[in-house]
C-alpha cells in the first residue's frame, strides 16, 4: 500500500469519527449526571440542519456551529422539561425526541435538499502538517476535528479536576444523597442536558458542514445510537470515547475503502459492519461489567424529592 | 403555589383524561403551526384529518396503515409493561417481510391453500429470530436490549437491500431492485373493493383482544409486568426475569415479523428495498398513546394511521412535506408523556393553612 | 398549644442558649407535620428528640437544617435570628447534620465524599491534611482514598461525622445514628459525642431507642402528632415511662410465655450447610450455617446489618437455591434445591425486610400484590395460568379485616400505606397461607410503636398455632422479648444458639461481634 493512500485513509477516519466524538461526549456528560437521553439521534439531525442552513445563508463556520449547538440545546430543553419537571419516562421521552427531531429536520430541511454548503478550509498546523504521511493524516484538518479533541480534554478536566464536575458526578451517582447535601439535582441535570444537546448538535452539524456538504433527510443514519453505545463502551470516560469513536470510524472507512481494495461483496454487507461491531462491543463490555467501570448509580432513574 | 401529590388510588378514567388533554394540546400546537404557515387552522385540519376519511377508499387505506401499527403496538405494549425496551420492532418487521417474502417467492408459481399460512409462518419466524438475538444477548451477557435491537434494525434493512438487489431480484425485471410480484395464493385478500385495506387488519384486531386477555387474566402477563416493575420483588414472588426478557422480545419479534409479512403480502405484493415507512418506530407511539393497554391500541393505531394519511393529504392539498407526519407524531408523544403526570399525581393549587 | 409555650418559657430561663425554636409550624396540604413547636437547646447540651415515626421529628430537623421552610414561627441561633433557605445557609450558620440514610456516594472516595459536604472545597492535598487533623483530634480513623462501597456502615457514618465536623459546627443533628451500629460502635460514637459536647457544641439526637437516650442525653423533647408534648430529663425517667409518654398510652408488654413447651418439641425445620454463595459479589458469603426450629418455636437471629442477613434470608426462602437438597429439611423433606415458589407450596413462607420493592410493588394495588406470593391459595390462580381478580380481592379484604390494616380499599397502591399498615398487610398475606415455617426479617423496622406491638402479637400467635418462626432482626429488645432461642450472625457466620432466657444484651452484643461466649 502506498503511503499517500494510508495517509488519506487515516485522514478520512478522523473525519468519519468526529461526529461520534461530539455526540458521544454529549451523551457522556448527561450520563455522568445520571441522565439517560436516547434522543441523541434527533438532536444530531436538528444540529445538522441548523448548521447547514446557517452556512448556506453565508455565515462563517463559527456562527454555523453556534447555531447548531443552540438548536441542539433548545431541543434538549424539551427533554429536560419532560424528564426533570414532569417525571416522564426517560426512555420513552428520548425516543420521542429522536422521532420529533427527525421529523422536524425533514420538514424544515426539505427546502435545503440539493443545496451545498461552502467548503470548510483545513487548519494546517505549522510544521507538524509538513511531516510526511502523518502530517497530512493528523495535522491538516478542519478546526472541528481539533475542537472535538479539545472538548474531550475539557470534559475530562471538568469531571476530575473541578468541584462542579465532582458535584455532577455526585448527582449522577446518587441523586438522593446529592439532594440531601443541598445540591440542586434538577439544576445540575438541566445544565448537563443542555450541554449534551449542544454537543450532539455540533456533532450533527459536522456531517453537513464537513463530511458531506449536503443535507439529506435521516442522514444521521443511527450515529446518535452508536454514540450512546460508545459511552457504554468507553465506561463513561471521555478519552475512551475518542478511542471508541476512532475505532468505529475506522470500521466505516474500511467499509468505504473495501471496494477500492478489491473486496468483492455487496456494499451492504460492509455497511452492516459498524452496527455489527457496535453490538459486539456492547456484548463484550456488558459481559465483563461489574467492576469499577460500572454505570453511574442513578443513571436513568427518575428523581423526585421526598418531603 | 402549585403542589404535586401522589394519588393513593388511580382510577381508570385518570389515564384517559390525560390522553384527552394530550390530544387537545397536540391539536392546538398543530393549529398554531398551521397558522404560522399562513393557513386557516380549522379548515386545514378539516382538510387533512377529516377529508381523507370521506370515502371507502380512504377508510380502506386507513385500515391498511393501521394494520402493522396495531399488530406491533400490541406486542410493544406487552413488552414495555415488562420493562423490556424493544426499540428494534422496525428491524423485526423488515425481517418478517423478508423471510415471508422469500417463502412466497420460493413457491411463487404454486397454488394451494397451504401456501399462505406457510408464508405467514415464515415471516413470523423471521421476526422471532431477529427478536431472539437481543433476548439472548441480554439474558446471556446482559447487553443493553435498546441498543442491540436498534442496531439490528439497520442490519435488517441492509439485509433486505442485499436480497432485493441480489438473490431475490426479479429475473425479468430489468435489474430493478424488486422481486417478482407474488402469486394470488401468496397475497392476502382485500377487505373492500377500493383501497388497500386487507385481511391483516382482522388479525390485528384479534391480537389486540388476545393481548388484553394476556394482560388481564394470564398469569404470565402479570409475571412480566411485575418483573418490569421490580426485579427483586419478582424474584421474591418466584418469577423469572430471563423468561420475561425472552417472552417480551419473542412476542415483539414474532408479532413484528407477522406485521412485516402481512405488509408485503397484503399491501405491497412484492419485495422492495423499502417496505415500511417506520411502522416499527411509530408503533412505539401507538403503544404509549394506548397507555400500554392492548385493547386501546386499536383506536390509538387508527389515530396514528390517520396521521400518515393526513401527512399525505397535507402534501397534496397544502403543499407541506409529508415529513410533517413525524412532527405530529413526536409532538403527540411529548404531550402524552408530559400529561402522564396527571395519572399518578394530583396537582393542587394553593395550600390549606 | 399554650402548654408548649409554658414549657418554652420555663426553659428560656437558661442562659447560654444555642438554638431557640418558637412556634414553628409546617403543613403538607391539610396535614400538620409540625404545629407550634417550641424548643430550646443550650450550648454544650445533648438534647434528645423522641417520638414515634410520623411524630414530626424529621420535619422539625429538616426545617432547622434548611431543607424545608416553616409555614409559621421563628428560630434563633446563637442569639441572632436564623431562617435558613437551604442546607448551605444552615451549614454556614454553624449547623451540621448526619443523616439516617447516609448521604454518601458509593463510587466516590472518602476524600471526595467529604469535599462534597464542604462549601467550595476540592479533594486535594490541603483538604486531606485538614481532615487528618480533625480525625486526630477526635480519634476517628478513616482511609481517605478508599471508595465508600468498600466500607461498612460504621465507617460510612464516620465519614458523615467527619464531614460535619470539618465545618466546625456549633450545633450537630444526628438522625437515628445507632440504628446500624454494634453496641461497641455505639459506645465509640458516644465517646465522640461527649467530647464534642465538652467543647461546647450542642447536639440534637433523634432516636427511638430509649435506653440510649437515657444514657447519653441531658434533656429530651417528646413529640407526638407534630406537637411537643413534654420536655423531660431522661435520667430521671424509666424506659417505660419515657415510652408511655412518647406513645401517649400504656404499653402492653409482649412477652413469650410458652418457652418450655416449645423446647420439648423436636425440630421440624433444619438447615445444615457449609458455604452459601450469594448471586451478587457485594453480598456476604455464609459459612457453616447450622440451625433448627421446632414447631411453635421462635428462633431469633441477631446481627448488625450487612453481616450476611440478606444472603441468609434469600437462602432460607429459596430466592437462592442450594446445590445439595439435604442442606435444608422441612418435615423430613429435603428442599434446599427448590425455588421460592416450590418452597412456598410446601409451607415455607417469608416476609423480607424491604417492604416496598421486595415484599411488595409500590405501584401495584394491594390486591395485585396479593398475587405475588399468595396466588396458590384460595383459587387466585386457576389452572396454574389464569388469575381470578375476584378471589385476589377477597383475599386482600380478608387480610385487611383480620389484621386491622388501615387503608381506603383493596385498590389502594401499596406505596400509599404507612409503614406499619403495609407491614401488617404483608405479614398478614403470608399468615393467611398458614405457614409451617415463617422467615421474617426486621419486621418492625420503621414501624410505629403500636403497629410494632401488633406485629409481635401476630408472630406470637402464629407460633402458638404451631408454626416455626425464624426472626432475623437488628433490634435487640425485639429479639429478647419475642424469641425462644437466639443466635447471632457476624461476617456470614452463625454463632451457637442460646436460650433467650439466659441471654443478656451484653452477651448478645458480644455474639454480634463474633465473640463466642460460654453460657
Amino acid at each position: 500500500m502506498d503511503y499517500g493512500l494510508l495517509s488519506s485513509i487515516i485522514h478520512s477516519i478522523l473525519v468519519a469519527s468526529t461526529p461520534l466524538v461530539f455526540a458521544g461526549l454529549g451523551a457522556l456528560i448527561q450520563e455522568r449526571a445520571g441522565v439517560l437521553n436516547l434522543g441523541i439521534e434527533g438532536l444530531m439531525i436538528v444540529g445538522a440542519l441548523a448548521g447547514f442552513a446557517t452556512a448556506v445563508a453565508g455565515f462563517p463556520l463559527l456562527v454555523s456551529i453556534l447555531m447548531a449547538s443552540l438548536a441542539g440545546a433548545m431541543l434538549a430543553s424539551i427533554f429536560a422539561l419532560l424528564v426533570l419537571r414532569l417525571y416522564a419516562n426517560p426512555v420513552a421521552t428520548g425516543l420521542a425526541l429522536t422521532l420529533f427531531g427527525l421529523g422536524l429536520a425533514a420538514l424544515a430541511g426539505s427546502q435545503y435538499v440539493g443545496q451545498a454548503a461552502p467548503q470548510v478550509a483545513a487548519w494546517e498546523i505549522p510544521f507538524l502538517s509538513q511531516i510526511p504521511v502523518v502530517g497530512r493524516a493528523l495535522f491538516s484538518h478542519d478546526p472541528l476535528v481539533y475542537l472535538s479533541i479539545f472538548t474531550a480534554f475539557v470534559i475530562w478536566w471538568f469531571l476530575t479536576k473541578s468541584r462542579t464536575g465532582l458535584i455532577l458526578r455526585a448527582v449522577g451517582e446518587n441523586h438522593t444523597s446529592a439532594h440531601a447535601l443541598g445540591f440542586s439535582v434538577r439544576g445540575v441535570r438541566f445544565l448537563a442536558i443542555i450541554c449534551g444537546g449542544a454537543l450532539a448538535g455540533i456533532g450533527g452539524s459536522y456531517l453537513t458542514l464537513v463530511q458531506t456538504p449536503l443535507f439529506v433527510e435521516g442522514m444521521t443514519a443511527g450515529r446518535g445510537w452508536i454514540a450512546l453505545a460508545l459511552v457504554v463502551f468507553a465506561s463513561w470516560r471521555p478519552f475512551r470515547v475518542i478511542a471508541g469513536a476512532y475505532l468505529f470510524g475506522s470500521v466505516s472507512i474500511i467499509q468505504l475503502h473495501g471496494q477500492a481494495l478489491g473486496v468483492s461483496v455487496a456494499s451492504q454487507w460492509l455497511s452492516m459492519l459498524p452496527y455489527v461491531v457496535t453490538i459486539g462491543a456492547l456484548v463484550v463490555i456488558a459481559s465483563r461489567a461489574g467492576t469499577s467501570q460500572a454505570a453511574p448509580g442513578s443513571l436513568g432513574k427518575i428523581f423526585k424529592e421526598s418531603r | 403555589m402549585i403542589m404535586i401529590e401522589a394519588r393513593a388510588v388511580t382510577r381508570w378514567y385518570h389515564e384517559w383524561i390525560a390522553v384527552f388533554i394530550a390530544l387537545l394540546l397536540t391539536a392546538a400546537t398543530v393549529s398554531v403551526l398551521l397558522a404560522s404557515l399562513g393557513l386557516d387552522p380549522i379548515s386545514s385540519l378539516q382538510r387533512i384529518f377529516i377529508r381523507p376519511l370521506n370515502s371507502v377508499y380512504g377508510v380502506s387505506e386507513l385500515l391498511a396503515k393501521a394494520t402493522p401499527l396495531i399488530t406491533i403496538g400490541v406486542a410493544l405494549a406487552l413488552g414495555f409493561r415488562a420493562g423490556v425496551w424493544n426499540i428494534g420492532a422496525e428491524g423485526q418487521l423488515v425481517m418478517g417481510g423478508l423471510c415471508g417474502g422469500a417463502v412466497a417467492l420460493a413457491f411463487w408459481n404454486i397454488d394451494g391453500f397451504w401456501v399462505m399460512p406457510l408464508i405467514l409462518l415464515g415471516g413470523t419466524l423471521g421476526g422471532l429470530a431477529w427478536g431472539a438475538i437481543p433476548a439472548f444477548l441480554k439474558v446471556r451477557f446482559n447487553a443493553n436490549e435498546i441498543l442491540v435491537s436498534l442496531m439490528l434494525t439497520y442490519v435488517a434493512i441492509l439485509l433486505l437491500s442485499v436480497m432485493v438487489h441480489g438473490p431475490l431480484r426479479d429475473p425479468t425485471g430489468f435489474n430493478f431492485p424488486e422481486s417478482r410480484l407474488f402469486h394470488d395464493a401468496a397475497t392476502l385478500p382485500k377487505l373492500f373493493s377500493a383501497g388497500r385495506g386487507h385481511l391483516g387488519f382482522v388479525f390485528a384486531l384479534i391480537f389486540a383482544v388476545l393481548g388484553t386477555w394476556v394482560v388481564k387474566r394470564w398469569h404470565l402477563g402479570f409475571e412480566m409486568r411485575v418483573t418490569g416493575l421490580s426485579t427483586s420483588a419478582a424474584k421474591f414472588a418466584g418469577y423469572n426475569r430471563d423468561r420475561t426478557v425472552w417472552m417480551a422480545l419473542l412476542i415483539g419479534g414474532g408479532m413484528s415479523g407477522f406485521a412485516g409479512v402481512v405488509e408485503v403480502t397484503g399491501n405491497i405484493g412484492q419485495l422492495v428495498p423499502n417496505i415500511s415507512p417506520s411502522y416499527g418506530f411509530t408503533a412505539i407511539i401507538v403503544a404509549f398513546l394506548a397507555r400500554l393497554h392492548p385493547l386501546a391500541v386499536i383506536p390509538a393505531g387508527l389515530l396514528v394511521a390517520l396521521s400518515y394519511l393526513a401527512g399525505e393529504a397535507a402534501q397534496l392539498s397544502l403543499g407541506i412535506p409529508a415529513a410533517s407526519t413525524q412532527v405530529f407524531q413526536g409532538l403527540l408523544l411529548f404531550f402524552l408523556l408530559g400529561t402522564s403526570l396527571l395519572v399518578n399525581y394530583r396537582i393542587r393549587f394553593g395550600r390549606v393553612a | 398549644m399554650t402548654e408548649s409555650v409554658a414549657i418554652a418559657e420555663r426553659l428560656s430561663a437558661s442562659s447560654k442558649q444555642c438554638l431557640g425554636v418558637r412556634g414553628l409550624s409546617k403543613f403538607f396540604g391539610d396535614f400538620a407535620a409540625n404545629r407550634d413547636v417550641t424548643l430550646s437547646i443550650d450550648a454544650g447540651e445533648i438534647h434528645a428528640l423522641l417520638g414515634e415515626n410520623g411524630a414530626g421529628k424529621s420535619t422539625l430537623v429538616k426545617m432547622i437544617y434548611g431543607i424545608l421552610k416553616p409555614d409559621a414561627g421563628s428560630m434563633e441561633l446563637l442569639a441572632s435570628s436564623y431562617s435558613p433557605n437551604n442546607p448551605s445557609d444552615a451549614k454556614s450558620a454553624g449547623v451540621g447534620m448526619v443523616f439516617q440514610h447516609f448521604a454518601v456516594f458509593d463510587a466516590l472516595t472518602v476524600l471526595e465524599n467529604i469535599a462534597l459536604g464542604l462549601e467550595g472545597r476540592f479533594p486535594d492535598e490541603a483538604l486531606a491534611a485538614e481532615i487528618l487533623e480533625v480525625c486526630e483530634r477526635y480519634r476517628l480513623h478513616v482511609e481517605l482514598d478508599r471508595r465508600i462501597h468498600d466500607l461498612g456502615a460504621g465507617e460510612r457514618q464516620r465519614v458523615e461525622i467527619i464531614r460535619v465536623l470539618m465545618q466546625d459546627p456549633r450545633l450537630l443533628i444526628l438522625d437515628e445514628p445507632t440504628s446500624v451500629l454494634t453496641p461497641q460502635e455505639t459506645e465509640q460514637l458516644f465517646t465522640t459525642l461527649d467530647r464534642l459536647s465538652d467543647e461546647g457544641r450542642s447536639i440534637i439526637y433523634i432516636s427511638h431507642k430509649l435506653d440510649e437516650v437515657r444514657a447519653l442525653c441531658d434533656r429530651a423533647t417528646l413529640m407526638r402528632a407534630g406537637q411537643v408534648v413534654d420536655v423531660v430529663d431522661p435520667r430521671q425517667e424509666s424506659t417505660r415511662s419515657l415510652g408511655e409518654k412518647m406513645i401517649g398510652e400504656r404499653l402492653n408488654e409482649t412477652k413469650r410465655t410458652q418457652v418450655t413447651e416449645a423446647h420439648s418439641q423436636k425440630a421440624r425445620f433444619t438447615v445444615r450447610v457449609g458455604d452459601v454463595y450469594p448471586e451478587s459479589t457485594r453480598n456476604v458469603v455464609l459459612t457453616d450455617v447450622y440451625l433448627s426450629v421446632a414447631p411453635g418455636s421462635i428462633l431469633g437471629i441477631s446481627g448488625v446489618s450487612g453481616n450476611g442477613q440478606d444472603t441468609l434470608f434469600d437462602a432460607l426462602t429459596g430466592e437462592l437455591t442450594l446445590p445439595n437438597p439435604d442442606s435444608m429439611v422441612l418435615d423430613g423433606e429435603p428442599l434446599a434445591h427448590l425455588d421460592v415458589e416450590q418452597r412456598r407450596l410446601r409451607g415455607l413462607l417469608g416476609a423480607p425486610e424491604n417492604r416496598l420493592g421486595h415484599a411488595a410493588i409500590p405501584d401495584l394495588t394491594l390486591w395485585e400484590n396479593v398475587i405475588l406470593t399468595a396466588r396458590h391459595t384460595r383459587g387466585i390462580l386457576k389452572n396454574n395460568h389464569l388469575i381470578s381478580g375476584t378471589s385476589a380481592k377477597e383475599f386482600a379484604e380478608e387480610v385487611i379485616a383480620t389484621f386491622d390494616v388501615r387503608t381506603p380499599s383493596v385498590n389502594a397502591k401499596a406505596s400509599s400505606l404507612s409503614g406499619g399498615n403495609l407491614q401488617k398487610f404483608l405479614i398478614g398475606r403470608e399468615l393467611l397461607g398458614n405457614p409451617k415455617v415463617f422467615i421474617v426479617s426486621n419486621p418492625t423496622w420503621g414501624v410505629d410503636a403500636k403497629a410494632q406491638l401488633f406485629i409481635h402479637q401476630m408472630l406470637l400467635k402464629l407460633a402458638d398455632q404451631g408454626a416455626s418462626i425464624i426472626l432475623i432482626s437488628q433490634d435487640i429488645d425485639e429479639l429478647l422479648s419475642v424469641t425462644d432461642r437466639i443466635c447471632a450472625i457476624c461476617h456470614g457466620r452463625l454463632s451457637r444458639t442460646f436460650s433467650t432466657e439466659e441471654m443478656t444484651p451484653e452477651h448478645l452484643g458480644a455474639l454480634m461481634l463474633g465473640q463466642e461466649i460460654d453460657s
